[in-house]
Parts: C-alpha cells; structure tokens; sequence
C-alpha cells in the first residue's frame, strides 16, 4: 500500500496533476464552494477520491477538486514559487515532516485557528505541526509505521528488539533502507541504544549514534531504495530480515507469505503527513472545514480500513477493533523521527550516512 | 553518387533540423546544469543563483574521488569485456548463413527492448539463493549447497556486460560484414592456422572500430545507475547513484550537477585520450 503510493508517487507528480487540473473544472462549475487538495498521486489518490472526498462533498457542500502531488520536495518548490506569484495550485496539500519545516521558513503556510477545527482535540499532540512561535503550521492527515520484519520461514519466533540488527548471528540477513533521511535508523539507535532520539541533539551524539548503527553494516545484505526489491526478497526468505512498511506487510501475510512484522518493545517507527494551507490560497475557511472533517475519529478509523494508515487522533476515540488497530498502529510508544535534522543539518547527516555505507 | 560541399544557404536547410534539436535537447539543458552548479545550496531550502565553487569543493574529496574511479574502472571492464566476448562472436556471425544471421539478431535486438529494471530483477533471481542458478549445480552434485551471488562485483559485472553486448555486437557488426574476406584467405593461403589469421588480420584491421566500440560502450556504461544498486553492495555504487541521490533525494541540484559536469568532463577527457593514441599509433 504505501509501497505502490510511494513509488506511484514519485511516477505520477506533476503530469497527473496538470491533466487532473484540465480534467475537473467542469465538474467544478456546478458546486458554489470548492477545494483544490493536493494529496500524494497513485495510491493515496485513488483511495482519497474513492472514499473520503465524495462524502466530504456530501457532507458539507463543498467539491474536492483532487491534485497529484509528487512526493519528494517537488510539490514543495511548486507550491513556494507559486505562491509568490500570488497563486496555489492547491488549497490544502498533504506534506511531509521535513517539507512542513522547509515551508515554515517562508511562511508558506496559513496558521490554523483550532478555535475552527473542533475536533483538533482528539488529535495526538505529535500530529500537531507548529511554528516556533507557537502558530499551528500543519494537522496531522496521516501516519504509518515502519517496523520490524521477518521471514517466518526463517525466524521461528518473532524478534521483540531493534537489536536484532546487531546481533552477529544474523550476518549479511539484512534489508535495510539506503537513504538517512527514510530509514530513521539513526533514531532506532539512539532509542534502543542511547535512551532516545534526544541524545541526537549534539554532533557527539549524532557521531556515537553513527559509530554504533556501523556495527550493524556486516549484516546487511541489502540497501535498498526500491521497496518491491526488499519485499520480494522477504517473502522468499533470500533476505529474511529488515526494516519495512508495517500495513504492507500486513497485506502479504494476509496474502499467506511467511512474513511477519513486529513492533519491538523500543517502539515501530512511525512517519507521517500533515494537512498544510498555502498562504496563497483564498479558501481559508473551506480549508478548516476540510481539516476539521478529516480529524473526525470516524474518518480517521475509515482511513486505517480503507488506505491502511494510523489513526492520527487518539486510539479511544475511534471504534476500531484491536484487530483493525493492530493492522495499522500500536499502543508501544513510536520512535518519532527528528526531522529538524534533516532540515537543519541534511548535508552533513547524508554526507556521514554515505561514507558509513559506502565506504 | 554526387559528393560537393553545400554552396548555397538551401544546401545547408537540411542542417537546420538536427542542429536545432541539438541546441534545444543538448546544449541547452547542459548549459543550465553547468550554471547550477555553481549555484549556492541552501539547507533546509533549495538553491540561489550564486558564483561559487562550493560545490565543486565538496567533489574534491578521498572519498568521491574513490566513488568516481570506481565508476570509471567498472566501466572501463564492462567496455573490455563486452569486446572480448563480441569481437569473435560477430566474426562468426558474419561467416554463417544469412538465415541464422537474421535469428541471432533479432534475439539480440529483443535484448534491448528490456528495461535496466526487468534485466536487474532477472539477474538477481538468478543469483539468488532460493531460486537461484546454483540450485541447478546442487541438483547436478556439483555445490554441496545452493548460495547467493548477489550482491558482488561479479553480478554487477556481468548485469552491465549483458546489457551492453546487444550494442556492441551491433556496432561491431557492419564492419565485419564488410572486412574483405580474402584477407583472410590470403593469411590461411599462407599457412596460418584460423586462430592466428584472427589475431594477426582481423584484429589489426579493425583497430578504429574497436577502439570506437571500447568507448562507445564505456560511455554507455558510465551513465548505469540501477545495476549496481539492484546487484551490488553500496561499495559497487557508481558515481550516478550517488547523483541520483543528491538529485532526487536530498533535492540538492547544485551538488548533484557539478558531480555531473566533471563526470563528463573526466569521461571526455578520457575520449580524447584515447583518441589521441589511437592516431599517434597509426601514425607510427
């Protein structure tokens, strides 16, 4: 699921969402109030036009006019350089973590007034996304969990820690993700090893985090970038243990592959998207009224069963079973990753990251 | 047929054509890569048009230089090994029946229409330890146990030389077709065994072809990206991946387009080398 979207959306962008822009506004002219809502192009899409925004419609009145969006920070310099001609090719635009801080310093997003969105209440405070003068940046739209996975085949008994990567029984049996700024394994380390992700406030710790995540290099046997090559892998036991997409893997189990994936007791990593107004747009108030519909507990649970994502309100709140919750989150507490790095000091992160794996 | 140089502007019209796809699809883009290069990163941004060599000074390093002398020595073996296997291998091709001639090529040119993708995933398999061709070896009694080949330099390798051989034979094709074959008969006429003539006749007669084939594949080589990430371990990733990496992923255009620009000013450079010797040692 967020396989195919991830690698649709890097397919897909912006040629979709021009041919999505000459396609609807006849269907627009009939509705008075409309949204243009940029949302990750491929599967995220499909699933959001298929069954969230033609109820949204029916709720409220309003039409969604859906965009593709590439992921990356493609959609980000669009919507910036957009924006200072005065333009928005989206109203509201799902982003990521690390786009919503680059955006932050142009004050390319509207803050949001809560005092609009009522049920910003039932979100989970990681979800909210703020200046660093307190203003409301960005709402949580949605999340999903990178965890641990096995072959079952392979591994009889379910791994409970992250240090299973470290473990010299399981030299060159690793699928791991080859770039810093997604496989958060610089976070996994400083949590499983260091006490959590805060010992990567200094450079020290960021070093002793890259010292220790250098121990793990003889087990891997893979650093990938394409999702389909490690998930092929697993499912055969060739590569039978790794770091992958917890909803995705989920699905190939319920498939009946012999994979598992496992929330270790230091926590899965959890990833996630935010709602963001562009300060260009003139649609403020409709934009509230699509956040605040989209942080409804019912929406959010139609979410996990639908697309396979984490709820980003509270779990209390919504009506999912354990088993829907299991299929999509966890109660562990997750490894959040430290995105202010990637923003303020990506270079030198990449550059270390490279070495460590390259060289 | 007539041969004189245009004269008129009307001779120079069908010029005009290629000439401007050159510019607009060529010069143009390369233009702009080599102005961003130069242009200031800004972290936890994107880039402002500047003047500096930033980025060219973070190239300068132990670490990319052994990135880019990797990538240039693949390339460089991927180029030898395709004419080693290619040049007999079309010799031959050229001597059978025009029926079989016409099967092989076409099995060659169906290579081509496979994607980088499908050839790496395929190659992958087939080293793999699960489905792999070393099952086929145990079953055999040969392997005690059936093992992975990938990933390593040897399944790199012989992704890359798979992809490229189609090319080279094709390259190398129409000049073996025309190589006078009483060349050769004379050399036999005069006692020397087939081998021989091969080496010492046909070889040597087609020293500007090879050495054009050599670079033409080592060029074709160079660009690879998705072979050593699909068959290799990070240390065969060449210097494109790594371009791809800034490019795409850390969305840094400058960095990414100067690593570029002195990839191809390193493989020009190395072109013209070759070159220059080529006609030194004809001139000799």
């Amino acid at each position: 699921m967020i396989t195919t979207s991830i690698k649709r959306r890097t397919l897909l962008g912006a040629g979709l969402a021009g041919a999505s822009m000459l396609a609807m506004p006849s269907i627009l002219r009939a509705q008075d109030k409309s949204l243009k809502v940029g949302v990750y192009g491929g599967y995220f899409k499909d699933s959001f036009d298929k069954n969230i925004f033609p109820e949204f419609t029916k709720a409220t009145g309003i039409a969604v006019e859906s965009i593709a969006e590439p992921t990356g920070e493609a959609w980000l310099v669009q919507l910036e350089q957009a924006a200072r001609a005065g333009q928005a090719p989206a109203d509201v635009s799902m982003m990521s973590q690390v786009a919503m801080l680059k955006g932050q310093s142009t004050d390319l997003w509207t803050p949001l007034d809560t005092a609009k969105i009522k049920n910003a209440s039932n979100l989970l405070d990681r979800f909210v996304n703020k200046y660093p003068d307190g203003r409301i940046a960005g709402i949580g739209a949605v999340s999903w969990y990178i965890t641990l996975v096995t072959n079952t085949d392979v591994y009889k008994e379910a791994p409970t820690s992250w240090t299973a990567f470290w473990d010299p029984a399981n030299a060159d049996k690793l699928g791991l993700l080859a770039l810093v700024s997604n496989s958060f394994l610089l976070e996994v380390t400083a949590k499983t090893f260091f006490g959590g992700t805060n010992a990567l406030d200094t450079e020290e710790g960021l070093l002793k985090a890259f010292d220790k995540l250098a121990e793990v290099k003889p087990n891997v046997r893979l650093w990938y970038r394409d999702e389909a090559q490690f998930e092929q892998s697993l499912k055969s036991g060739e590569i039978p243990m790794g770091q992958y997409y917890h909803d995705v893997t989920g699905l190939a189990a319920a498939d009946g592959h012999p994979v598992r994936s496992t929330f270790p007791k230091e926590g899965g990593i959890q990833d996630s998207g935010c709602w963001a107004l562009s300060r260009a747009s003139q649609k403020s108030e409709e934009a509230h009224i699509f956040i605040d519909y989209m942080c409804q507990p019912s929406i959010q649970a139609t979410l996990s069963r639908k697309v396979g994502t984490s709820p980003t309100v509270k779990r209390e709140v919504t009506d999912l079973t354990d088993k829907e919750f299991a299929a999509v989150s966890s109660d562990i507490e997750p490894i959040v990753p430290r995105y202010d790095l990637y923003q303020t000091k990506s270079d030198w992160l990449n550059q270390k990251w490279t070495e460590l794996i390259v060289g | 047929m007539r041969r004189e140089p245009p004269q008129s502007l009307g001779d120079y019209l069908p010029l005009l054509f290629p000439a401007a796809m050159l510019t607009i699809f060529f010069v143009v883009p390369f233009g702009t890569m080599i102005a961003v290069s130069f242009f200031q990163r800004q972290q936890g941004g994107f880039y402002t048009p500047a003047f500096v060599f930033d980025n060219y000074a973070r190239f300068l390093s132990v670490f990319f230089g052994g990135v880019l002398g990797f990538s240039l020595m693949l390339a460089i073996i991927v180029a030898i090994c395709c004419v080693v296997l290619a040049l007999p291998f079309t010799y031959m091709l050229t001597r059978m029946a025009r029926k079989v001639q016409v099967v092989w090529l076409v099995a060659l040119l169906s290579i081509l229409s496979l994607s980088e993708v499908i050839i790496g995933f395929a190659w992958s398999t087939l080293f793999s330890r699960t489905a792999g061709i070393t099952n086929i070896l145990v079953a055999l009694g040969i392997m005690e146990q059936a093992k992975a080949l990938t990933p390593s330099f040897g399944a790199v390798l012989t992704g890359m030389v798979y992809q490229a051989f189609p090319y080279t034979v094709l390259v190398l094709f129409p000049a073996l077709v025309r190589l006078d074959p009483t060349l050769t008969e004379a050399a036999r006429t005069l006692g020397a065994s087939p081998l021989r003539a091969f080496f010492t006749v046909v070889v040597p007669a087609l020293r500007n072809t090879i050495t054009a084939t050599l670079i033409m594949v080592f060029i074709f080589a160079l660009g690879s990206y998705l072979l050593p990430q699909l068959l290799g371990r990070p240390q065969h990733w060449t210097l494109s991946v790594l371009i791809t990496d800034q490019a795409i992923y850390q969305s840094n255009m400058p960095f990414a387009a100067a690593m570029a620009v002195f990839l191809v000013l390193v493989t020009l450079g190395l072109v013209a080398l070759t070159v220059i010797a080529g006609r030194k040692g004809e001139a000799a």
